[in-house]
């Protein structure tokens, strides 16, 4: 058993466990996009990043990764944690704004606009896919390939694969393009609608739309959805 | 070479160095043509047949040597020959020179004076090479023999104390011994991390598991840094005996060298010395019977600077793509194959058989208080002698840049010097005493890295350069972790708006705010340096960045869309070479007087370049 | 080089020198690009199965690294050198001009196949930058004004 502190709680936890599952397992949220508790942790996204003393220094850590050690004192929330987590956040909406789950992310931390020029990809290169297709599916048809601003997940050759047996865990595991959200008001402004306890669209319908079909409620459009 | 019996004693060693010596006469003529890849590119192969052919022309063959060695270091004055034994210094030479140098120098001790060096700030010409103000205030110890040996004999290297140090490590020292003095000695990682040697090769002897590897990391990726070449072109078996040397004292029995493709000739030097390590037994089972076995593998990069990096290294000798890892778990516990593993620059290897024939105290008397030893750099841009220096850590940038780099080309006025490669940062001329040392470096905002120093003049925009090195680091990007590869993209954009005139004000804060958070949320080195020649630049060079945001100037003269190529009225003679090789007719002449349309010049330098008259400015 | 025929047994041998060792990939990719000027995706298939390295590794690494390429190449690689000593002495003028001339950008080749255009990082050879490199040749101390002869007389000496 190894005996730390997080975020002022001291806490005893089996060896071999990462920051990050001990935070949740105290409740203590964490973001993140490329973690899957039933895949091999990645530590791409840096989202879940936390300051660590360990004694000697103190610096960032990828919680998914980090085990945790002895006497470490963890913080989950500081100035600069959050600052780094807002701005990654506002890095990936400017490569994917139609994405739900980054636009309920970025309405948690405040964030409201983007400064950078926006794209419309639609994969942010988590690696969940690639993971699940290899780990849990035992398949290995998708991968990462190229480098840099070239990196996409294909098959080989880009063609049809052999292995892929259409099982779909792909898209269902893919925090991206599941959910669309049409919520960017106009360049970098984000509509922040989704968080919000009533959203425009349980006055105007009744319900909440986004789950239902591509979310389109929220803008000022007078369609029937029923 | 004759079929060798290997050599498993040092008393044999001895032996066959002594029966080396005797064979060879200090006192005969002999000529070192300088065959690394700088001297090569000028010819110097070809002057290098030329003296083989010309002395067996005169019948000298049993008279005269000629060698040819590996990289001097001078290329700014290549091609490099020394004749012997005085050792008289010639550079620039060319192959028909050479039945002169043989007839005048070889056989008469005349000199050729056209050939000599002559120092451009006072006039003064150098006979011997130690005159030569470039090498004469180094300290060459791992350079020394560069430019002494033939790279591809190892009888060479056994001739002038080749494998001692090895011999002394595995009949005479623990492998406690050999760590304490290697740590005692303060050697610290060349490669650009500057962690402590000894300590991580303790670490790694103490790390769980009977199978460990250790491996030379020859994958110089930083662009203008070229000492690994030098070294692994021009005495690949000082590389070879530290790693043997490091294997058995932490424990290792397979090494492996990465070296980048593009280093055909290293690769070829490496892989001859491997094979004849192994033909004299330095390499193989039994090594000195000692019991300790061990071979080392050659592994080729295939084109990525991040593969310097020592997990992206690591993915790559196991064959995948060079992605790194997070560090919680050092590549010494568990690296290669999961296996623990000691991976060290060609540099850092290369100073171990140093230290173990000459003792820690002896190294740890060279240098600083926390950095010890020699640094090797990389001195290239707009410096009188390009090339590698050897000097003592401490040593201050301006004694490199101006007592051995013979100061600024072309009389220009110095702006900056970029030491550490694209993760570096600049160091303004206020800050030229600063004494090149790992801490001192760092705190400055640049750092040590792998030896790059780059001199920058008046002439260089430091907004242009920060986006260069930001451009080449984006490129390299492996793509995997999102501050990197998302932030430096958007740290580009808003560089590049920058000198194409299209700054904001809002940009120079939001370009710190990035900067920040890919050093601070990067998985690797790459990304966490990769804000740096921007930080570095914002923080001393302020006002070429607002210059170029409020004022739309680029005040170097650099950046395209901010200057203008105009043709002076009164220089003008009307010759009309601009006119004919303007790619984009942009020059018209009204009677004598040539003008450039702005509207069609696209700013490519070519009329400035051929005008006899430096008619043609930029503003 | 056009688009290449399967040649298993060559391939075969090349794996074999390296004992099939999975680590030796790069390796043996690196002799299949020399031997085709690029690496077939017939080469790559058999080189995975030879292997026995998953498919989407195999064609992961072949995109990763910058010796590798995924189609033919031209007959002549120009290699410009925009490393930091010859970039700040200007090559990147060498490589627009380069551009301009041949019709194509960085990293591409001309739909004949002749040439191949390159950017590099470093070639070692700082003292003479820019530096320019086309097959085996070196040309040093490049500028914009030289483009045009030199690929002439590159062009000329292989008619």
């Amino acid at each position: 058993m190894v005996t730390l502190t997080i975020n002022g709680a001291k806490v005893q936890v089996e060896e071999g466990s990462t920051i990050l599952e001990v935070a949740r397992f105290y409740g203590m949220d964490i973001p993140t996009l490329c973690y899957h508790d039933e895949l091999t942790p990645y530590g791409a996204c840096r989202l879940c990043m936390v300051e660590v003393d360990d004694g000697r220094r103190t610096r960032l850590v990828a919680s998914c990764l980090y085990p945790v050690r002895e006497g470490i004192r963890v913080r989950t929330n500081t100035e600069r944690v959050i600052k780094g987590r807002k701005l990654i956040l506002e890095l990936l909406l400017a490569r994917c704004p139609s994405s739900k789950t980054l636009q309920d992310l970025a309405s948690k931390m405040g964030l409201e606009h983007v400064r950078f020029k926006m794209e419309n990809e639609d994969c942010i290169l988590c690696g969940l896919c690639v993971r699940m297709c290899a780990e849990q599916m035992g398949s290995g048809a998708i991968g990462f390939v190229g480098r840099g601003q070239n990196r996409e997940v294909v098959t080989p050759f880009r063609m049809a694969s052999e292995i892929c047996r259409n099982c779909g865990a792909c898209m269902y595991i893919c925090p991206v393009v599941d959910l669309q959200c049409r919520g960017v008001k106009s360049p970098g402004e984000l509509c922040n609608s989704c968080l919000v306890i009533t959203p425009q669209c349980v006055e105007k319908y009744g319900q909440v739309m986004c789950t239902l079909n591509s979310c389109g409620a929220c803008l000022e459009k007078e369609e029937k959805i029923v | 070479m004759a079929k060798m019996n290997k050599i498993r004693t040092p008393q044999g060693l001895e032996a066959l160095r002594n029966s080396l010596l005797q064979q060879r006469d200090p006192k005969k003529p002999r000529v070192r043509v300088c065959l690394g890849t700088g001297c090569r590119a000028r010819g110097s192969l070809d002057v290098a047949k030329a003296f083989m052919n010309e002395i067996k022309k005169q019948c000298l063959d049993i008279q005269v040597e000629c060698k040819q060695t590996g990289c001097h270091g001078f290329c700014e004055r290549g091609p490099v020959v020394v004749i012997g034994p005085k050792e008289i210094f010639y550079q620039r030479v060319k192959s028909r020179d050479v039945p002169e140098i043989v007839s005048k120098t070889l056989l008469n001790g005349e000199v050729v004076d056209r050939l000599l060096y002559i120092n451009p700030a006072t006039g003064q010409k150098a006979l011997y090479e130690y005159e030569v103000p470039f090498y004469k205030k180094q300290t060459r110890l791992v350079l020394a023999n560069n430019g002494r040996i033939d790279p591809t004999n190892i009888l060479d290297y056994i001739a002038i104390g080749g494998y001692q140090a090895l011999a002394k490590a595995t009949t005479t020292m623990s492998c406690e011994e050999i760590i304490d003095t290697v740590e005692k000695s303060g050697l610290r990682g060349l490669g650009g991390g500057g962690f402590p040697t000894g300590r991580k090769w303790r670490l790694c002897r103490e790390a769980a598991g009977d199978t460990k590897f250790v491996i030379g990391n020859g994958d110089e990726g930083d662009p203008g840094a070229f000492s690994d070449r030098s070294l692994m072109e021009g005495n690949p078996h000082s590389i070879l005996e530290g790693m043997i040397i490091g294997a058995y004292a932490i424990g290792a029995n397979q090494g492996y060298l990465y070296v980048r493709a593009e280093y055909p000739l290293a690769l070829k030097h490496l892989q001859i010395a491997l094979d004849q390590a192994r033909e004299y037994g330095f390499l193989g089972k039994n090594i000195f019977n000692s019991g300790f076995d061990l071979d080392i593998t050659i592994n080729q990069g295939g084109g990525a600077f991040v593969c310097g990096e020592s997990s992206a290294l690591v993915a790559s000798i196991e064959g995948k793509m060079g992605e790194p890892k997070a560090k919680y778990i050092h590549t010494v516990e568990r690296g290669l194959w999961n296996k623990p593993t000691n991976l060290n620059n060609v540099k850092t290897w290369a100073n171990v058989p140093l230290i173990i024939n000459n003792g820690a105290d002896w190294y740890a008397e060279i240098g600083t208080e926390k950095s010890k030893g020699t640094g090797i750099f990389s001195l290239v841009g707009k410096v009188n002698n390009t090339g590698l220096v050897e000097i003592p850590m401490g040593t201050p940038l301006r004694q490199i840049i101006y007592d051995i780099g013979g100061g600024i080309l072309g009389g220009k006025k110095f702006k900056a010097v970029q030491t550490g490669g694209p993760s570096g940062g600049c160091i303004p001329e206020r800050l030229l005493d600063l004494p090149v040392d790992f801490e001192k470096l760092t705190a400055a905002g640049s750092m040590m890295g792998s030896g790059g120093m780059i001199v920058i003049d008046e002439n260089t925009c430091m907004v242009d350069l920060a986006r260069y090195f930001l451009d080449f680091l984006q490129n390299e990007s492996c793509g995997k972790c999102v501050p990197c590869r998302e932030g430096t993209k958007r740290m580009l954009e808003i560089i590049t708006d920058i000198t194409a005139g299209r700054g904001k004000e809002e940009d120079l804060e939001l370009l710190q705010e990035l900067a920040e958070t890919v050093k601070d949320f990067s998985l690797c080195g790459l990304g966490k340096t990769a804000p740096n020649t921007v930080l570095s630049t914002l923080r001393y060079f302020r006002d070429e960045y607002e210059a170029h945001v409020r004022d739309r100037k680029c005040p170097a003269g650099v950046c395209k869309d901010l200057i203008e190529y105009v043709i002076l009225e009164d220089k003008c003679t009307g010759c009309g070479a601009c006119l004919k090789l303007c790619p984009q007719q942009a020059i018209d002449a009204y009677g004598l007087i040539h003008t450039i349309d702005p509207a069609k010049c696209v700013r490519c330098g070519i009329c400035r370049d051929v005008c006899p008259f430096e008619a043609v400015i930029v503003r | 080089m056009a688009e290449s025929v399967p040649e298993y047994s060559k391939v075969d041998k090349t794996i074999e020198s390296y004992s099939c060792e999975k680590s030796a990939l790069i390796a043996i990719l690196h002799e299949i690009e020399n031997s085709y000027g690029y690496l077939p995706a017939w080469a790559l298939k058999h080189v995975s199965e030879k292997l026995n390295v998953p498919m989407i590794q195999v064609y992961g690494v072949a995109s990763f690294y910058d010796a590798f390429h995924l189609t033919p190449r031209g007959k002549h690689l120009i290699r410009v050198c925009l490393g930091t000593a010859c970039y700040l002495r200007g090559s990147a003028r060498v490589l627009e001009a380069l551009e301009s001339e041949l019709g194509i950008r960085d990293g591409e080749t001309t739909p004949n196949l002749e040439f191949s255009l390159q950017s590099v990082r470093c070639l070692g050879a700082c003292a003479l930058a820019p530096v320019m490199v086309v097959g085996e040749h070196h040309f040093d101390k490049m500028t914009p004004t030289k483009v045009h002869s030199v690929l002439k007389r590159v062009h000329g000496k292989n008619e």
